[in-house]
């Protein structure tokens, strides 16, 4: 059992919950996840670690309440406790020094990309942040990015903060920039973590200027440790389990196409359990 | 004549998810007991991976002292209820059992399983303390806790260690609670037996992932004087064909840890689902590929088992072959899958196969080595695949943990005391030998106990040499 001890909304859906697990605290690093049960009847899920504090002994878990779990665990308020969490799991982002790191987080993936941000400053690199959502009301985490990015752009789908349009059009319009620059060059690495479809955009993107890109990605899991195969994907006509051999991979090798529809095996499922936990 | 259990008939137990063999009446026990012969030999007991003193416990069956009996087997098992139920007795006490000879061996499974159940119904007997007072306090780390994993814990708080036993997911059990079904092992009968382990004074700590959460290193450091890791067979083998990626494919561990451990068969009231179609096809022929056949059954489909030889070939046991054929399961044998076909929303809707003959030539098994015959390929009309060929040992702890040395094949490399490369870390059960059967891994897991025992004491005594 781990108790939530502090809770707050970012933005409409979205969460953010402080949990004693002082072990995984001491333990974590950028780019590593957690699965959570919250209770015995509960399903496993797996949620990026958005931050954690090893002398508080806390990790920071950011969600949007859009499934029966998800909406469960946001149910849930400080004193509570969630039934079991496991961690940290995957293997941690290889931030070392590279020279120009571009960070890119859409929806609560901005809340994933954060700590991934700070790994990558921490280790010496020039880094520009990109982060996007569907309007301002949905931004999260503005001024943590703010700290910790040399440069941060915005893109809002409404323009109500930003640039109007998609995290990929700011990038498209850096790029641009640089090819114009005599003095500028590409990033060394871009980094994107949000929905599928912008890690995809932005991995058809760069590979037109061969700049290595790095997505997360977010099959559905259940034991996390290897064991089961639910989270495999396609990656350099390989298959790796995300869990495991990830969640990190080459943008450029990654099968969104196979992703996307693994993505929808539950559908009918989800939408009745859903429908449950409305009634 | 060799008394059988009575079963719940096959109409029945299709429909649902008990348990099919309902054990011996008191009656049948003392009966069956009574066949033995005694043997002073006791050849059964050299058949027995964990060397239970058989004759001794059947004797006392017959003389109505069924909790002696309990107490004679749990002398060398700490596992009885799950052993009497899922035990290969057929290839180990019974095949050497002297009535074997007329093909009539004692009923050795049932009458352990009926001694074993004697606790069930004695709740109060189950809170007992730890049988040791003279805690050496010295501690000992167990990492994995299915059959290799709770017996070496067992037997090492027997000894009056200090055990802590570490399990990745949310329950205790490993393959006895996501692997093995409901209706061939109860989750009652496993939590019973877990209990009892705790009540030996085994400390389990669920949600702890060796290697993530803690690493060998650190638990050296915290003061474990030794590790038994036994981290089990669970990497899932695919056929690596076209289209395994396809949805409604599962790996038999996906499949089966949905359905036992998450309970996905009752799903709304608990929240993991599985989608299954309306036909599905098993590939393998062991007794995971069985159990995930059967799992298939209950859940309403019509189900194939797709294997590549024949039924004499199949390893499952052929208790529960027969058992699958008398619920309607269709045995598709000497085919081979060569493809999963899906449609354009990426679900299977078929799967490829060829036809295969079996060679007169053997292969390294032993068996019959199946070859295809040419252009008989034809497509099996399923939507749903579930791929059960076995298991390689768990890769993630050796990954994360320099000089823990393992072969080609991922077994880690341990010497004949079970000590894996790093001094004081053993290892034992499917992680050194590989996927095997329960008892077999209850084995490595006793000698494990022994090893360590002997290891620890040889570091008081250098020490106290000083």
């Amino acid at each position: 059992m781990s108790r939530i001890i502090h809770k707050e909304d970012l933005a409409k859906d979205i969460i953010r919950l402080e949990v004693e697990t002082p072990q995984i605290a001491k333990k974590a690093r950028a780019g590593q996840f957690v699965v959570i049960i919250i209770e015995e009847q509960g399903e496993r899920i797996p949620l990026t670690l958005a931050n954690w504090d090893k002398d508080k002994g806390v990790i920071s878990l950011i969600f949007q309440k859009v499934g029966f779990t998800t909406r469960k665990l946001g149910a849930l308020n400080i004193g509570d406790s969630i039934g079991h969490i496991l961690g940290p799991l995957g293997h941690a982002t290889d931030a070392r020094n590279i020279g120009t790191v571009i960070c890119i987080g859409g929806g609560v993936g901005v809340a994933e990309v954060y700590p991934v941000c700070r790994a990558f400053k921490e280790a010496g690199n020039r880094l520009i942040g990109i982060i996007g959502s569907r309007s301002k009301d949905l931004l999260i985490l503005e001024n943590e990015m703010r700290g910790v990015c040399d440069e941060l752009f915005i893109a809002t789908d409404d323009g109500s903060a930003g640039h109007k349009g998609f995290v990929t059009d700011v990038l498209e319009e850096y790029f641009k920039t640089i090819e114009q620059s005599t003095n500028t060059r590409y990033p060394d690495l871009v980094y994107a973590i949000g929905p599928l479809p912008m890690m995809r955009a932005v991995s058809e993107f760069t590979r037109r200027y061969d700049v290595k890109t790095t997505v997360s990605l977010n099959p559905i899991m259940v034991d996390a440790t290897g064991m089961c195969g639910s989270c495999r994907c396609s990656v350099a006509g390989k298959t790796v389990f995300a869990c495991v051999d990830g969640p990190e991979f080459d943008g450029h090798q990654a099968d969104f196409g196979e992703l996307e529809k693994r993505l929808e095996l539950f559908k009918d499922q989800e939408k009745k359990i859903d429908e449950k936990f409305s009634a | 004549m060799r008394n059988k259990v009575s079963q719940q008939s096959a109409k029945e137990r299709a429909k649902n998810f008990s348990e099919v063999a309902l054990g011996f009446s008191q009656g049948e026990a003392e009966k069956e007991a009574a066949r033995c012969l005694q043997c002073k030999e006791a050849p059964c007991v050299k058949g027995c991976p964990v060397k239970i003193d058989i004759p001794g416990f059947i004797k006392l069956i017959k003389e109505g002292k069924r909790k002696e009996a309990l107490e004679k087997v749990k002398e060398k098992n700490n596992l009885p209820a799950v052993c009497g139920r899922v035990c290969p007795q057929e290839d180990q006490c019974e095949l050497v059992c002297v009535l074997n000879k007329k093909k009539m061996p004692i009923n050795i499974g049932a009458l352990e399983r009926y001694a074993a159940d004697y606790e069930l119904n004695q709740l109060s007997d189950r809170n007992r303390k730890p049988t040791t007072d003279n805690r050496q306090l010295k501690k000992v780390a167990v990492v994995g806790s299915g059959p290799a994993g709770l017996t070496c814990a067992a037997d090492l708080a027997k000894m009056g260690y200090q055990v802590l036993l570490f399990e990745s997911l949310h329950l205790a059990g490993g393959v006895l609670v996501y692997g093995i079904p409901e209706f061939r092992l109860p989750k009652k009968i496993v939590q019973n037996e877990i209990e009892y382990i705790k009540g030996l004074g085994v400390q389990i700590k669920t949600d702890t992932l060796i290697g993530n959460t803690f690493t060998i290193a650190d638990l050296l450091q915290e003061g474990f004087k030794a590790i038994f890791i036994a981290v089990g067979a669970g990497l899932p083998q695919f056929l690596g064909v076209a289209g395994e990626n396809l949805n409604r494919v599962y790996s038999a561990n996906e499949f089966l840890t949905r359905i036992n451990l998450m309970k996905a068969y009752k799903f709304q009231e608990f929240s993991t689902p599985v989608n299954l179609g309306d036909k599905v096809a098993v590939i393998g022929g062991g007794n995971v590929a069985v159990d995930c056949a059967r799992v298939s059954l209950r859940m309403g489909k019509e189900v194939n088992l797709v294997y590549r030889r024949t039924e004499n070939e199949m390893p499952a046991r052929k208790e529960e072959i027969e058992n699958a054929q008398d619920e309607g399961i269709i045995f598709k044998t000497l085919t081979q899958p060569v493809r999963v076909i899906g449609d354009e929303k990426g679900f299977v809707k078929g799967l490829e196969c060829i036809r295969m003959e079996l060679a007169r030539g053997c292969d390294e098994s032993g068996r019959r080595r199946p070859l295809p015959i040419k252009n008989s390929n034809f497509v099996l009309d399923v939507d749903t695949v579930i791929v059960a060929i076995g298991q390689n040992p768990n890769p993630l702890l050796p990954k994360v943990t320099p000089n823990l040395k393992t072969r080609d094949d991922g077994k880690i490399t341990v010497d004949e005391n079970l000590m894996t490369s790093i001094s004081g870390v053993f290892a034992g059960g499917d992680i050194i030998t590989g996927a095997d059967t329960v008892i077999s891994a209850m084995g490595t897991g006793k000698k494990a106990a022994l090893e360590i025992d002997k290891y620890i004491n040889s570091l008081t005594s250098n020490s106290s040499n000083f």
